[in-house]
């Protein structure tokens, strides 16, 4: 109890202090996060339409191949990207390793298949519910599609979130692909590992509320744009 | 006050209110894909025939109604004209063309379960002016003034109320400007204020040259509405007479028993 109350005290001391250190793993824990994000949505929403609307020989096992995929352990997608990212390996040339981007590049690894499969099923959904009145219009498929994704992009955002959330809770691939360095590759997850193996539970404890403030406001995000949504009869 | 509704009171009604007046193609519609022509149809799903070599013809006047009990095949039928199903066998022609996509561009069929975009009334009606190249918001406002839903564009359109999103799947049909308008009971389940609402529509395009086939289960919209009736029973044709013939002295056991209350399997 009384670490717990001490972490509390101190990760309010932190973050009112303004602690450099702390706003600066901080700032490269979302930066990766949101990068990550980002490329998902764009590789994974490509390949959730693509799924939700083409028929092809062997979608189904593709559409099991994402759904199986969402459970990946992040120690293992880190150690592939290691092996991909390392001066052995077919992309060693670039010296990725132990760089912010090899972080973003696991990490993306590691969300895209929620976000493909995700978005597959609400996708193919909508689609399925929009399906005749677009062929009683001989609408476009291209012009179908972007009606879809304009129609559930309050969902496909809380998709994302979870991804987002997914991100930046994770801890094994980014610790092995970034080797939480000080001042270049630390984020909050490897951050709270490190202090953790040290014996300072406090500061660590302090970090995960942090963590926590930071994936609940997340959370919090996501539910307003869905009871936005819902008001408005979007959802 | 009860308000008795006949084919008169429509076609007044329909008169009165002539949203095709608003319209540059106000004049009387040319119809380019009559007659229909439907021979040996056949459609089978799930192991079942749910079209039984139907043979029909229909004329470009009026308004044919496609009666019949549950299961019939009448919704079938629709989707199957209007090539949004492919037939097991036989043969469907617009004026000796197939329900391709460019005869479909010439027809609007209205679901008997209105399939509503997430978005605003306005911006439904948007998306199928879009889809014929148009933008424009006067267009736009005559629709939805035409169908009495103007003072609520900007509701999201899956608020509406059964009956207002039933007139909302109306002006996007009439967005379209089409030849053909196909009903899928549109007026199911709804109170009679809305019913006669939708039926003035009706009349009113038909008034202006639209073919309208409707189905419906409602005797007195079919007696209201109908130049001509079709009676579907299991998958064919039990009958097809003018109107006044149909419910006066049908021909088939069928529709005699439908038009005395009795239940038809």
């Amino acid at each position: 109890m009384q670490d717990f109350a001490e972490s509390f005290r101190l990760a309010f001391a932190l973050v009112s202090s303004g602690d450099g250190n702390l706003l600066e793993i901080i700032a490269l824990s979302l930066r990766v996060s949101f990068s990550a994000m980002f490329l998902s949505c764009a590789i994974g929403l490509a390949l959730g339409s693509l799924v939700a609307v083409a028929r092809f020989p062997g979608r189904t096992a593709v559409i099991v191949l994402f759904n199986t995929m969402m459970g990946l352990p992040p120690v293992v997608v880190g150690l592939l990207v290691y092996l991909v990212l390392s001066r052995a390996g077919p992309l060693g040339i670039f010296g990725l390793l132990y760089t912010p981007t090899a972080m973003i590049i696991a990490q993306t690894i590691l969300i895209t298949p929620i976000i493909a499969a995700l978005s597959r099923q609400i996708i193919e959904d909508l689609f399925d519910e929009y399906d005749e009145f677009f062929r009683s219009l001989a609408v476009p498929v291209w012009q179908a599609m972007g009606a879809v994704l304009w129609d559930a992009r309050y969902s496909l955002i809380t998709v994302a979130l979870a991804g987002f959330g997914r991100a930046i809770a994770e801890v094994g691939a980014v610790m092995i692909v970034g080797g939480n360095i000080d001042h270049l590759t630390r984020v909050m997850t490897t951050a709270i590992a490190l202090e953790t193996s040290k014996g300072d539970l406090a500061l660590a404890l302090a970090l995960g509320i942090v963590l926590l403030t930071i994936s609940m406001t997340v959370n919090a995000l996501a539910l307003t744009l869905r009871s936005s949504a819902a008001k408005q009869a979007y959802a | 006050m009860a308000l008795p509704m006949t084919k008169a009171t429509l076609e007044v009604a329909a008169g009165s209110a002539t949203p095709f007046a608003d319209q540059t193609s106000a004049r009387a519609k040319t119809q380019t894909l009559f007659p229909l022509e439907v021979r040996g149809l056949c459609f089978d799903a799930g192991g079942r025939r749910l079209i039984d070599n139907l043979d029909l013809t229909l004329s470009a006047s009026g308004t044919t109604m496609i009666m019949g009990p549950n299961g019939a095949g009448k919704s079938v039928f629709f989707r199957l004209i209007h090539g949004l199903l492919q037939p097991s066998s036989g043969s469907i022609n617009w004026a000796g063309k197939l329900p391709s996509e460019a005869v479909r561009r010439k027809q609007a069929l209205v679901f008997q379960k209105p399939v509503l975009l997430r978005r605003s009334v306005a911006e439904n009606v948007d998306f199928v002016l879009r889809t014929i190249g148009s933008q424009s918001v006067e267009q736009r406002e005559q629709l939805l003034d035409r169908v009495g839903l103007l003072s609520l564009s900007k509701q999201p359109a899956r608020l509406l109320s059964g009956g207002e999103q039933q007139r909302l799947s109306l002006a996007r049909a009439l967005a379209l400007n089409p030849e053909v308008l196909l009903l899928d009971e549109p007026t199911a389940s709804l109170d009679p204020a809305s019913v006669m609402k939708i039926e003035q529509i009706v009349a009113d395009a038909v008034s202006h040259g639209v073919k309208v086939i409707f189905i419906t289960h409602d005797l007195g919209q079919a007696r209201r509405l109908a130049s001509d009736v079709v009676f579907l029973h299991r998958g064919k044709v039990a009958e097809h007479a003018p109107a006044e013939t149909f419910f006066e002295c049908p021909d088939s056991e069928a529709v005699r028993d439908f038009l005395a209350g009795r239940i038809v399997l």
